[in-house]
This record gives C-alpha cells, sequence and structure tokens, in this order.
C-alpha cells in the first residue's frame, strides 16, 4: 500500500492547484475586470427621468400661442419580450399583423447582446384613445410599456419662423448637453431656440432599483439622488398674435417682410417673413412628408426673411441721409435744390421722377426727390471741413452706424444678420486708394449702392426715427418665467443725430401720406390718424423692383414703427404701403375699414409663378 | 468505565472536521436567507423560508449524524451491499415514480417529502468501490478487481444517465481519483488526461488540425522513443506529399476529396510500413504509438459525431458556452452571465449582507441551490469567496489525513472516495458560477439549499467520523 504514498502528496497538490485556479479566477473577475460592477448597475438601476413640462408661449395680450399636448409613444424592453397575440396588438394600433412583427423583430435584432435591457421605441404617438384602450389590456403584452411625451401643439398656426419648433435631438445634440436623451425635444429655431435653456425646465431623475422581471422594487440610496423636475419658464412674447396673423394674411402669396416694432420699448409686435410655414408639421409624427417639402421649397420658407435678407432700402433712407445733413450743418430745413428729372453729374444722370422743383428738405421727403439727396449727400462728403472724400465718408458712415446699421442689433430673434454698410475699404478695394469720391458712391444717397439692410433694421430705423433720435434693441421677449428680462433690451441707444432735426423729416414723412398733391404715400392716409412714412423702390438688378415702406403712428407719442418690404412689388406705394397703412390700423384701431384695400392686398399674387416651375 | 469510554470517543472524535462541517452548514443558512430575502421583515428561521427549511434540515442531519456515531462500526462496512442495492431501488423507483425538475428525473416523493436518491446513491457508491478495493489481494492492476470496481460505478453512472442527470452521472467518475491512489498506472491518468484535452481541442478546431497536431505529436513522441530523428522525418515528408498529392491530385481524376479524408489517406498509407519497420527493427514502443495515434484519430472523429447526435441541445449549448464557441447572454449562457455579474461586483469586501442587488432581485436563477456561491461572491466579495474555499480546503485536507491514517483499507478508500466526490462537486460547481466550468446542475456540498444532499454528505463525513474512532476499538 504504501508504495503509493507519494500519491497521496499528488492528490493534495491537485487540489491545491484547483483552489489556486478557483480563487485566481475569482480574484479576476472580483477585482482585476471592472466589466462586472458595471453591469450589475446596469441590471438593477433604473434611471426614471421625469421630463419637465415645456413653458408655454403667450402672445402680448396673453394669448396662447403655443402650449403642450401629451402623445403617448409605445416602447419595448426587447429582453422582456414574450409571445404575445399580435393580432391583437397590431387591432389596437390599426396596424397589420405582419408591421407588429416586422418591428418587433427589427427591434429584437438591432438590441442583441447589448441594449436587451435598454426600452426602445416601439410605436410613436398613438392617440390617446388608443393609449386608453391599450391601458385596459396591458397584460397581455409583457415587455411593452407606454412613455408619455408632451409635443408642441399651436392653437394658431402662425410665425413658423419666429417662434421656431421643437424636434428630437440628435447625437450632436446629446454630446453636447447632458440635459438631453434619445428622443427629448429640443429648440431648433425662433424663440424654441434662442430661449431653449429657460423653456425647456430641469429635469428630474429618480433612480430606481428593480428586479429581474423589471419590477421596481425600492428607490437608490434612499433617494437621496434623486431630484425634482421644475416646469420650463412660461414665455410671454411681444408678438400681437392678431397682427400677426393679419401681416401674415395681408403677406400671403407675396415674397417679402413686415417688421413692427413698439418704438417706446424695442418690443417686436409682428415679424412676418413671407412664404411661412407651419410649425406643427415639426411635430405631427404623420407629417413627416411635410417637413420635406418645406425644406426644399425653392422659395425658402425657412429662411426668416426678417432678420437674415439682406436688401437695399431704397428711398425710405432718405431719411437717413436727410438727418446726417442736418446734423452735419450742410443741409437746412430751408435749403432748396432743383432738380429736373434727375441729377446730372458729367455724362451720367441720377434720374428722378416728375415732381415740382426746387424742392425744400421737407418736400424732398414728401415726393421722394432723387435729385435733392444726391446734392445733400455730396454736401457731406464733400464737406470742407473735411480734408477728404474719405474723411467725409467715414463721418457719414459714424452718423449711420449710431442707428445701428454696419452690425447686429443683438436682437433674440435667432440667426439675425448684421446689416451690411460699406466701409472706406469696401471702396478702395473696388476702385483703389484715394481714387473715389462722392459722386462714385452717389447711390448711397437713395439707398442704394452697396447698402445691404434686413427688415429688422429697417423697422429699428424708423422706429429711431419715431422716437426721435432713440431705439431701444428690437426684442421678442416680454417676460419669461415673471424675471426681468435682459438689461441690454431697456438700455436706450441714444443716434448721433440732435433731436429737433427729426421734426424737418417726420414732417416730410407725415407730408408723404396726409399731404396731398405730390405726397408719395397717400395710399397710406388714415382718416384719424397721422401716419408718417416713406416709401421706397428699391432696385432689383434681378427683377422687379422692391416695394419698400417705412412708417410710424401716430405722429406724436408713436405706438408702431413698422417697415414692410415686398420683392418684386414694384412701387412702395403699390404694395408696401398699404400693406403698412392696414397693420397700422389693425394694430391702433383693432378693426379695418378699407375693406377693398384689404381684399386687393390679399388676393394679389406677386410668386415668381414661371420661375418656381423652371426652379422645380 | 462507560463514562471513560464515552469521554475518550468523544476525545477521539476529529473535532477539526466537525468544526469546518459546522461552519459550511452556517455560511449554507446564512447566504440562503440572503439569496431568498427579498426585503420582507421575515426571519431567517422562518419555515416558509428556504432558510428556515435548511435550519430544519440541518437538525435532522444533526440527528443522523449522532446515530452514525453510535452505531457499531463494522455495521457500515457489513451491510454496505444492502444499501448499495437499496439506492439503486431508489433511484429505479424514482425513474418509475419520480417528477421532472429542470429536465431529469430526480426526485422521488415519499409521503410528505421529497428526495434526490442520486445524492444517496453517491454515498453508497462511495462505500461500494471501497468495500470492493477493501478485498483481500485486491489489485487494481487486476482485471478481476477492475471489472468488479467499474460495474460499481458503472452501474451508478447508467442510472443518472437514465435519469437525464448528467451531472450526477459526471460526479461518479471523480473516482479515478481512488484508483489513482490505489495505485493505477500513470500513463493510464494520462491517457485519460490526454483523451479529455482531445474532446476539447476536437470541439475547438477542425478536425484537420487535430490530425495535423496529432501526427505531429506522435513524430515527437517517436523521435524520442527511436532515437531515429532522420527516419521519423522521411515519414513525415511521406505523409505530407501524401496528403498533398491526394488532395492535389484527386480533382485531376475528377474526385473532389476534403484536406481532412486527404490526411487520413495519407496516414492510413503510411502506418503499414511503420508498423512493418517497428515489426522488423523490434521497436515495440513505436506500435503503442501508432495505436494510440489510431486511437486518437477515432475519438476526434466520434467526438463530433458523439457532439452532433448523441448529446442533447442544452449540453451542446452549455459546452459551446464555455468553450467561447458561442455566447448567447439571452439564453443558454444567461445563467453564467448572470452569475459572473453577481460575484464580478462583490469587489474584494462585498455588497454586505443582504445589500447584493443582484442576489435581493433574482437576477441569478437558482440561487439558494446550484449557484449559492454567487451570494457569497456578491454580498462578501473577494474575503467571503477566499474563506469559503479556504474552508473547503481546509475539510479535504482533513478527510485525506484521516484516510491516511487508516488501518483499514475499507475505511482509508472510503475516505478517499468522500475526497473525490466532495472535490469534484466543489471545483465544478464554483467553477460555473465563475464561467471556467460547464453549468452542470450538482449543489454546492453542505452550502446548497436541499436535504438530500445534505443528509447524504453528513452521512458521508461522519461515516468516516465513526470509521476514524473505531480504529482504535
Amino acid at each position: 500500500m504504501n508504495e503509493f504514498l507519494n500519491r497521496k502528496n499528488h492528490i493534495l497538490a491537485f487540489i491545491t492547484v484547483a483552489c489556486i485556479v478557483i480563487l485566481g479566477r475569482i480574484f479576476y473577475i472580483q477585482i482585476i475586470d471592472g466589466y462586472y460592477k458595471q453591469v450589475s448597475d446596469q441590471n438593477v438601476l433604473r434611471y426614471e427621468i421625469e421630463y419637465p413640462a415645456r413653458g408655454l408661449i403667450f402672445d402680448r395680450n396673453n394669448k396662447l400661442l403655443v402650449d403642450n399636448q401629451t402623445v403617448y409613444d409605445i416602447m419595448v424592453v426587447p429582453r422582456e419580450i414574450q409571445n404575445f397575440d399580435t393580432t391583437a396588438l397590431a387591432k389596437l394600433l390599426e396596424w397589420t399583423e405582419y408591421q407588429v412583427v416586422s418591428t418587433v423583430a427589427e427591434i429584437k435584432n438591432k438590441s442583441k447582446k447589448t441594449a436587451v435591457y435598454q426600452p426602445t421605441l416601439f410605436a410613436k404617438q398613438v392617440s390617446a384613445r388608443v393609449y386608453a384602450t391599450l391601458q385596459e389590456q396591458w397584460y397581455k403584452f409583457p415587455g411593452f410599456y407606454i412613455q408619455p411625451r408632451n409635443l408642441r401643439h399651436y392653437p394658431y398656426k402662425l410665425a413658423g419662423n419666429l417662434i421656431g419648433y421643437t424636434s428630437e435631438v440628435n447625437d450632436n445634440d446629446i454630446a453636447a448637453d447632458q440635459f438631453y436623451v434619445q428622443g427629448s425635444y429640443i429648440g431648433k429655431i425662433g424663440i424654441e431656440n434662442s430661449y431653449e435653456k429657460s423653456l425647456r425646465g430641469k429635469r428630474g431623475v429618480t433612480i430606481k432599483m428593480r428586479d429581474v422581471y423589471n419590477r421596481t422594487i425600492e428607490s437608490y440610496n434612499k433617494g437621496a439622488s434623486d431630484t425634482v423636475a421644475v416646469a420650463g419658464a412660461n414665455f410671454i412674447c411681444s408678438i400681437d398674435a392678431d397682427l400677426q396673423q393679419y401681416g401674415e394674411l395681408l403677406m400671403q402669396n407675396k415674397l417679402g417682410s413686415i417688421v413692427a416694432i413698439e418704438p417706446s420699448t424695442g418690443e417686436i409686435l409682428a415679424m412676418v417673413s413671407s412664404p411661412n410655414f407651419d410649425p406643427s408639421i415639426f411635430t405631427d409624427v404623420h407629417r413627416i412628408k411635410e417637413r420635406g417639402t418645406v425644406a426644399i421649397d425653392p422659395l425658402k420658407p425657412m429662411f426668416n426673411r426678417a432678420v437674415m435678407a439682406q436688401y437695399p432700402p431704397g428711398s425710405i433712407f432718405k431719411t437717413v441721409n436727410a438727418l446726417i445733413g442736418l446734423q452735419e450743418g450742410v443741409a437746412f430745413e430751408n435749403t432748396r435744390y432743383a432738380c429736373h428729372s434727375g441729377y446730372v453729374y458729367g455724362r451720367r444722370k441720377m434720374a428722378c421722377h416728375i415732381h415740382p422743383s426746387p424742392l425744400n428738405l421737407v418736400q424732398s421727403i414728401q415726393m421722394s426727390c432723387n435729385g435733392y439727396y444726391c446734392q445733400v449727400f455730396r454736401t457731406i462728403i464733400d464737406n470742407p471741413a473735411y480734408s477728404s472724400a474719405e474723411e467725409g465718408f467715414q463721418v457719414w458712415r459714424k452718423h449711420a452706424e449710431s442707428f445701428g446699421l454696419g452690425s447686429r442689433l443683438e436682437s433674440d430673434v435667432p440667426n439675425e444678420l448684421r446689416s451690411t454698410l460699406p466701409t472706406v475699404d469696401t471702396y478702395n478695394n473696388m476702385y483703389g486708394t484715394g481714387r473715389w469720391k462722392s459722386l462714385t458712391i452717389l447711390s448711397l444717397s437713395i439707398g442704394q449702392g452697396e447698402l445691404g439692410i434686413t427688415p429688422l433694421h429697417m423697422a429699428n430705423l424708423v422706429s429711431t426715427i419715431a422716437n426721435r433720435g432713440i431705439y431701444y434693441t428690437p426684442h421678442l421677449v416680454k417676460s419669461i418665467g415673471g424675471q426681468q428680462i435682459d438689461l441690454r433690451f431697456l438700455v436706450p441707444h441714444k443716434t448721433s443725430i440732435a433731436r429737433e432735426h427729426f421734426e424737418p423729416v417726420i414732417e416730410g414723412m407725415s407730408r408723404a401720406v396726409n399731404g396731398g398733391a405730390g405726397g408719395t404715400a397717400t395710399v397710406a392716409r388714415l382718416p384719424d390718424i397721422e401716419v408718417c412714412g416713406k416709401t421706397g423702390t428699391a432696385q432689383n438688378p434681378h427683377g422687379k423692383d422692391h416695394s419698400v415702406f417705412s412708417g410710424f403712428a401716430p405722429r406724436d407719442k408713436p405706438q408702431i414703427a413698422i417697415a414692410v418690404y415686398v420683392e418684386n412689388g414694384g412701387f412702395g406705394a403699390t404694395w408696401a404701403a398699404p400693406i403698412a397703412s392696414l397693420m397700422i390700423e389693425k394694430y391702433l384701431k383693432k378693426e379695418v375699414s378699407r375693406r377693398w384695400l384689404e381684399e386687393r392686398i390679399i388676393n394679389g399674387n406677386l410668386l415668381p409663378q414661371n420661375d418656381t416651375n423652371q426652379k422645380q | 468505565m462507560t463514562q471513560t469510554r464515552n469521554n475518550k470517543f468523544i476525545a477521539r472524535l476529529d473535532w477539526t472536521t466537525i468544526l469546518i462541517w459546522l461552519a459550511l452548514l452556517c455560511i449554507g443558512v446564512v447566504n440562503i436567507y440572503a439569496a431568498v430575502y427579498n426585503g420582507e421583515e421575515k426571519n431567517i428561521f422562518d419555515l416558509s423560508l428556504r432558510s428556515g427549511m435548511q435550519v430544519m434540515w440541518i437538525a435532522m442531519a444533526c440527528l443522523i449524524a449522532l446515530l452514525i456515531l453510535v452505531i457499531n462500526s463494522h455495521f457500515y462496512a457489513t451491510f454496505t451491499p444492502i444499501f448499495y442495492i437499496i439506492t439503486i431501488v431508489l433511484m429505479l423507483a424514482t425513474l418509475l415514480f419520480g417528477r421532472v425538475v429542470n429536465g431529469s428525473k430526480s426526485w422521488l416523493t415519499i409521503g410528505p417529502m421529497s428526495i434526490q436518491s442520486v445524492e444517496f446513491m453517491k454515498l453508497t457508491t462511495a462505500l461500494m468501490v471501497a468495500r470492493v478495493m477493501n478485498a483481500h489481494n485486491f489489485d487494481i492492476q487486476k482485471w478481476k478487481y477492475t471489472f468488479q470496481v467499474l460495474l460499481v460505478i458503472l452501474v451508478a453512472v447508467g442510472l443518472s444517465l437514465w435519469q437525464h442527470d448528467t451531472g450526477s452521472a459526471l460526479v461518479f467518475c471523480s473516482f479515478l481519483l481512488v484508483f489513482y491512489r490505489a495505485g493505477l498506472p500513470q500513463w493510464i491518468v494520462f491517457s485519460i488526461l490526454f483523451l479529455l484535452l482531445l474532446f476539447v481541442l476536437s470541439l475547438l478546431i477542425e478536425p484537420h488540425s487535430v490530425v495535423i497536431f496529432l501526427s505531429v505529436f506522435a513524430f515527437i513522441l517517436a523521435v524520442f522513443t527511436t532515437g531515429k530523428p532522420l527516419g521519423c522525418l522521411i515519414m513525415m515528408i511521406i505523409a505530407a506529399v501524401f496528403t498533398t498529392g491526394i488532395y492535389f491530385g484527386c480533382p485531376l481524376f475528377g474526385y473532389e476529396i476534403s484536406f481532412y479524408y486527404a490526411l487520413l489517406i495519407a496516414h492510413a498509407a503510411i502506418i503499414p510500413i511503420v508498423i512493418f519497420r517497428a515489426l522488423w527493427r523490434r521497436i515495440q514502443r513505436l506500435i503503442v504509438i501508432v495505436v494510440l495515434f489510431v486511437v486518437s484519430i477515432s475519438v476526434n472523429y466520434s467526438v463530433d459525431y458523439v457532439f452532433d447526435n448523441v448529446l442533447k441541445e442544452h449540453q451542446r449549448h452549455r459546452i459551446n458556452n464555455l468553450l467561447g464557441i458561442e455566447s448567447d447572454l439571452k439564453g443558454w449562457g444567461y445563467n453564467v452571465h448572470q452569475s459572473k455579474i453577481a460575484i464580478g461586483s462583490g469587489g474584494f469586501a462585498g455588497k454586505g449582507y443582504l445589500e447584493g442587488t443582484q442576489t435581493k432581485f433574482n437576477f441569478v436563477p437558482e440561487q439558494s441551490t446550484d449557484f449559492i456561491f454567487c451570494t457569497i461572491g456578491e454580498e462578501w466579495g473577494f474575503v467571503g469567496a477566499l474563506v469559503v474555499v479556504a474552508l473547503y480546503f481546509l475539510l479535504l485536507w482533513r478527510i485525506i489525513a484521516i484516510a491516511e491514517r487508516q488501518k483499514n483499507k475499507f475505511a482509508k478508500y472510503y475516505g478517499y472516495s468522500i475526497v473525490s466526490i466532495l472535490v469534484f462537486h466543489v471545483a465544478v460547481n464554483l467553477g460555473m458560477t465563475i464561467g471556467i466550468m460547464p453549468v452542470i446542475g450538482i449543489p454546492l456540498p453542505f452550502i446548497s439549499y436541499g436535504g438530500s444532499s445534505l443528509w447524504a454528505f453528513t452521512m458521508m463525513l461522519f461515516i468516516l467520523l465513526k470509521l476514524d474512532v473505531a480504529k482504535y476499538e
């Protein structure tokens, strides 16, 4: 027997090795490999995220513009799917059975291995009715559950560009901000975008522990790590919904923009960009096709012309030149210049229309004389007080800048573009240093040439005139969550023009509307409100001239300043002036009495029909 | 007089073993409570919980242990064949009247309780093996005796397989350890281990690679046994040339042939040459190598066959899962994956008693029985695992020490039989929870929930202790 005694040691050695292997393996998975710790948490912890309701948006008269509507997404945890009655589910959802089976198969396939515990979207936005039916029969479909979501709902279908829309976040959004998870919504353009942080609120997280059957058992860490959701702040915007809606009606079938501002505060009363789109197409899952149509529309409905389109302002810019001339002491209220259907310089001529001659400053605005402003502009640039045209131009530009031109106004409308105001460099590059003079840049005198001004800037310009030299940065916010709005909207900006110089210009603008013979904007006249305005007909090298109007009312204590720009509308008095006038009437009197004019505008169609067809 | 005898008896008992046994039982109850605990305020001794039931089984096990110690020691050796036959009858009764749990028919309901007859079969087989090896002149190398012990074991294996209880059937294979101690030639042990390796390799890699591996292995062995590297090399080269010739030649005659068969034909062609040379030069060992080679090839061939045609689907999946051939975390690999998560998330010191999230929320199936080690690993961490493994090691070491000090062969081999069964149970059970052994449903001795296994293991242990004390009489 004892000849095999060493085998006892072999056996002991074998047992020792087995113990060491087992302990080594345990040591490895418990201490070296961190994977299991992680998976263990994934197994057990369930982060229940409570999404706060997004803040509502009201207009200035507390009319509800945007609210939330609860829809129900059907989610599924792939691992928990058991055999269920596919026919019954198909019937409930009003799907075909094949759809149900193939969706389940697809989800199972996608989620293999990694995401079997992750809830996955099964059906989007089922109606409340389907939801109610489903709830009664829920037990039949293990693994499925309902995720309520708040979607935006728009009682008025207006101002898509202005209000903006929300849509599901993409991977970049998620990467940039932890707030978002797959399926969250984020404001994409407009107010929804620029006030995203206030509107979205604070989400709450409840960490629950769950068992293998996905039943929530208890809260993690006794709730110490949980947070409570805070609803988004309500946003009261400066828009007047009725005015906005009316503006959109007037601008239908036209390209262009209306911007109306309350001069005393800088609040934007209406901002129409035409064509427009209905923001609800971005929330309704059944209208996905329309999103595509809007995106590829050659008329670019999603391009907010009011802040993104730079136009030559045309004659409305004469008011600025008049003011600069007055301030610089080179033009006077009584200065008269003759105009013989234009201003002749060298072999060239700046043409003008037929009107009495000579005119003084007030009349020049009333009748919009090109020749007059050529003279004024030259006297500014070639002012003997300055040594060169360049220096004179610098002075002119400084004054123009004080109206906010040449840069962004820093309003709260997203994607606002700056207005282009040419610089010395612009002309040096074009003509060579010292090789240009007042005549070279004479187009500026009548608001043409290298000027590119957005409708928002035009409105701000006329608002500044209405305020006699002061403007407040235009903004859409009236109040948000009861908090004080950004200070930058409360600080008045003063122009470099003295207050007294505004009166003759305003007088001219008043006469243009109310002054009888020779007034360019008499169509804008209102019976008991003194409207002041200036038309413009901006030359358009690509087609028919643009119709422009800027004005405000009433003359004393103005309540509304407005700029209207109608692309390819021809004379300012044809489209822009009546539109502005109707808007002013709507705003100040709440009623429009001139049905004939309203009808003509609404029925007017200025869309480039052939053009559109060609492009398509 | 009686007093002194009793005192002596108590003093001679191996108390270290008994203490380890008690420690393991306590660890068992405590962790079974954790495994079934779900936050309700229920006492650990509550009889509606498995922990309470286990306490009851333990109380009865203590009675049984006492009874065993009181009975005359000759009783066991004498009545072993009867015990063996009784358990065979029990096993057969289970097959007839038992109920199916987890695919195997291994539970027999007698009156108010259910027993797993196979657990007792392990005990009586251990006794029976010891009894056979106790025979005068017993020599494991003699066919007569080999046949006798193999018969004892094969009956048990056969009955277990008949119950679809592969795990238990494999337990009986662990008696190899006893035979080794009794003097089984080492080459047989190594051959068995080699076949085991071959089995795993056959599952893991392509058959033709296995043939090449075996061929090279035979070549190396031949070089060492014959001492004629040149001749062996020539044989290798011939085999290689034949193979290539057949593989590329056959298609020319219109026969498509797989590389595997080309290899087989080439080797079949050179084997007669090798045998002829071996006979000519009288190198017996070369013939042994050739025979081994042929056997290995057949094993390789039949492993694939057995795997595909004999093993059941769940067994195939478990082996595939273990070998990493397939990994299905939702299906077959789920148990092991969850078990590894539970243990792995325990860390060094564990999550704390009753704080194991995987345990509490029932992520691991069978947690109070076969996967009880997950609870220990998760809630007590590496420290707990170390204590458990150390206790088992100490227990086995004690039993070996006890077995070695027996003059009686019956007691000695009986001791080693227990060692074999325990080693197999512990190694395979712990191994499967950490993913280095296939999942075969066998309990962790003394810790897993269940009356049958608890009683059977306790009886095994105390019969040995009784025999140990009795050696002084």
